[in-house]
């Protein structure tokens, strides 16, 4: 379930396929990918998906967070949610790294994301948010 | 030095607040351990056997008085009045009680310090040549680069759950004094056609499998540095395994790969990644480069008087060539004979950091080797420096013989542990205690882990000494012929392993026939890889 949304579009109702059931068919707005499937292979069709859901089996499993990123970097610009073993310390990377919709398996407090993601306010690298990194406000 | 700004400042002060939060959650019970785990290893806070451990961050192994004055007063006042040097340039309290994490971590902050990123799965301190802006071969100070690295990879958003740790070495020298290619991604500043940029060697560790870094790149520019390496590090995170936590490094992917298509892996994801803009400009690199400005050096060049016999040996063995004249490397062996490779006493840094201020422009070096380096000083003051720490038990003239030794922490700490490390490390060093004895050895790398990760570096020793368990009983395997230097080699097992007293009366053996068959002014190393294995296992076993 989703239970941290940062963004004010429609939510999508279509369930979202495998990167496998979407590459063989399909005409899906939504897509889930597993931490082994290569994001790179949805690139062709970014401008017809509305959601793009990035699994988390474990949390220690980091590959999402490339996916994620890579997804951005091609210009994708609708929802992209973690879903599954998402913890309170992971959403602040998330979010730099594009996510804007979370559907943690454990619910999380409300109180402690907001904390976590008000914990920082500089950035040294420049990432998938708009957040300006601290050379570029060191140097102009 | 590098000095915060107030950007620096602000991160590491809210990484206190957010520690101390965690915490605070974790002391009421809203979290549980297994919870709490991957928090406070995000910020180098280990269980181990008796007490959490601390591991502190000094960033490539440089800090000032005012910061080694600080490592002192939190021994003093959290810890057992003592710290540990460690082989990555950091420095370890054993004895922190959960509750008091957070203030000792609030009292770092204010003399720009940190655990950040000490432990876990994301990229480590950057480590690097504790002579950088001293040593004569040095192409360029590599402390501004690993400077710039540190801040790309702290918090870095994609890079916090890798498959595995990863760390990260900068040098800038033909001689190597980091064991640069047995780091996951090792750098080596080098000039072409007068620009300054970057071999990089990607795939080197210890560990298990200890592998040496093969070059994936011959020059980087430096404009390109932190795009090449998000895309070395974005390949690792893609593909690096996970299924098996002793084949999780980098070294298992390129190996598995092969060095030729990892690096073409990288080109193309830096192909992509140099578009997105994420290099600082070089203005960035200039700007802390300013920092590390060569100190206003102005002593005359005077020779040291050596009549005292006991200075002329400790300068001959522990103080290095600088390439400023009048001045000199002065190294300070933390290896006193029986001691505990590593350790210092809040006493002892306390002096450590007076030396620095009154003789040696503020600075001090952490070494991978657990020494301490003070890299500017005046040849003038050599003798009232000497006089000082030989005071405080500081002035053992062993660096790189045979009793300065690299000790894993082992069975008297650690966890993991198969068997203990300090106790052989003592055992050894009060074999060789006869100083005449261990300069004719002459230079002998020796390093000993109690267990199989190899935190003591034992497959770069000269001679490794690696604790296993066999049926329960505490047994140690010899290695021979490694090196953590720029003649980088993995060392060899010799044969069956020996218990504690076994260990060192081979390594004497082993001493013995080295005595026997070198040639001219052949180290240790030089005559074993000439030789080869039989002439020792002879002697030794025979
Ligand atoms: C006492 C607590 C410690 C624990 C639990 C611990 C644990 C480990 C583990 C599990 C590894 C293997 C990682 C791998 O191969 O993927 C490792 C490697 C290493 N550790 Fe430690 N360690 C401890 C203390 C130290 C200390 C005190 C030092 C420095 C003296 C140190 C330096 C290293 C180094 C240099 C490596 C090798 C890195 C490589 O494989 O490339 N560790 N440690
Ligand atoms: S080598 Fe093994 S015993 Fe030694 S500190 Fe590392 S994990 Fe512990």
């Amino acid at each position: 379930m989703v239970e941290f949304r940062y963004r004010t579009d429609e939510v999508t109702e279509q369930p979202s396929v495998t990167l496998d059931a979407f590459l063989d068919q399909s005409n899906a707005t939504a897509v889930r990918l597993e931490p082994d499937d290569d994001a790179r292979a949805l690139i062709p069709f970014l401008d017809r998906l509305t959601l793009i859901e990035v699994a988390f089996p474990k949390y220690r499993d980091g590959r999402g967070y490339s996916s994620a990123r890579i997804l951005r970097e091609a210009g994708y610009t609708g929802e992209l949610r973690a879903q599954g073993d998402v913890l309170v310390d992971q959403i602040a990377f998330m979010r730099r790294c594009g996510f804007d919709s979370f559907a943690p398996e454990a619910s999380l407090n409300p109180e402690a994301v907001a904390r976590a993601l008000s914990t920082y306010d500089q950035f040294y690298q420049k990432a998938a948010d708009s957040a300006i990194p601290v050379w570029k406000l060191r140097h102009g | 030095m590098y000095k915060y700004d107030h950007f620096d400042q602000s991160i590491v002060d809210a990484r206190v607040a957010e520690f101390r939060d965690q915490v605070n959650r974790r002391i009421a019970g809203e979290i549980t351990e297994d919870q709490f785990k991957p928090l406070r290893l995000m910020n180098g806070l280990y269980l181990q056997l008796h007490a959490y451990m601390l591991r502190v961050a000094i960033p490539y192994g440089t800090l000032d008085s005012r910061q080694m004055r600080m490592l002192a007063h939190i021994a003093r006042k959290y810890d057992r009045d003592y710290g540990h040097f460690t082989t990555r340039q950091n420095i370890q309290y054993n004895w922190i009680k959960l509750e008091e994490c957070a203030d000792l971590l609030e009292e770092l902050a204010t003399v720009e310090m940190h655990a950040i990123q000490t432990s876990g799965n994301c990229i480590r301190n950057i480590s690097s040549d504790q002579y950088a802006g001293a040593a004569a071969d040095e192409v360029a100070d590599p402390r501004p680069w690993a400077e710039l690295l540190r801040q790309w990879s702290t918090f870095h958003p994609e890079f916090s759950y890798l498959p595995r740790k990863f760390k990260i070495a900068v040098i800038a020298s033909p001689e190597d004094r980091a064991a640069m290619r047995l780091h996951d991604i090792g750098l080596e500043l080098v000039r072409q056609n007068g620009e300054l940029g970057a071999r990089v060697f990607v795939g080197g560790g210890m560990g298990r499998t200890p592998m040496i870094a093969p070059e994936i790149n011959p020059f980087v520019k430096a404009d390109d540095l932190l795009s090449y390496i998000e895309a070395c590090l974005r390949v690792y995170n893609r593909y690096g395994r996970r299924d098996n936590i002793y084949k999780a490094r980098i070294k298992i992917l390129v190996h598995e790969i092969g060095a030729d298509e990892y690096r073409r892996q990288v080109a193309e994801e830096f192909a992509h990644v140099k578009t997105l803009g994420i290099d600082p400009p070089l203005a960035e690199l200039e700007r802390i480069s300013a920092f590390f400005a060569p100190p206003a050096f102005d002593a005359a060049d005077v020779e040291p008087d050596r009549s005292d016999p006991d200075f002329a040996v400790w300068l001959d063995q522990n103080v290095k060539p600088h390439k400023q004249t009048g001045y000199a490397i002065v190294n300070i062996s933390l290896k006193p004979i029986g001691g505990i490779p590593g350790d210092a006493t809040s006493a002892q840094i306390d002096v450590m950091a007076d030396l620095a201020e009154q003789y040696g422009f503020d600075e001090l070096r952490v070494t991978h080797a657990q020494n301490i380096v003070l890299p500017h000083v005046a040849k003038r003051d050599l003798h009232a420096v000497w006089q000082v720490l030989r005071n405080a038990d500081l002035a053992d003239a062993n660096l790189d013989l045979i009793s300065d030794i690299i000790a894993c922490p082992g069975l008297d700490y650690c966890s993991l542990a198969n068997a203990r490390s300090i106790p052989v490390a003592q055992k050894i060093a009060t074999r060789f205690a006869d100083m005449d004895r261990q300069r004719d050895l002459g230079e002998l790398k020796l390093k000993i882990s109690g267990c199989i990760n190899a935190c003591g570096h034992h497959h770069a020793g000269h001679i490794g000494i690696l604790g296993v368990d066999r049926k329960g009983v505490e047994n140690y395997q010899l290695t021979f012929g490694g090196s953590g230097a720029e003649d980088v080699s993995i060392g060899k097992i010799i044969g069956p392993g020996f218990d504690e007293d076994g260990v060192v009366d081979a390594v004497e053996k082993a001493t013995e026939v080295y005595k026997t068959l070198r040639e001219g002014d052949e180290r240790f190393i030089d005559t074993y890889r000439r030789v080869g294995l039989e002439p020792f296992k002879e002697a030794i076993y025979g």
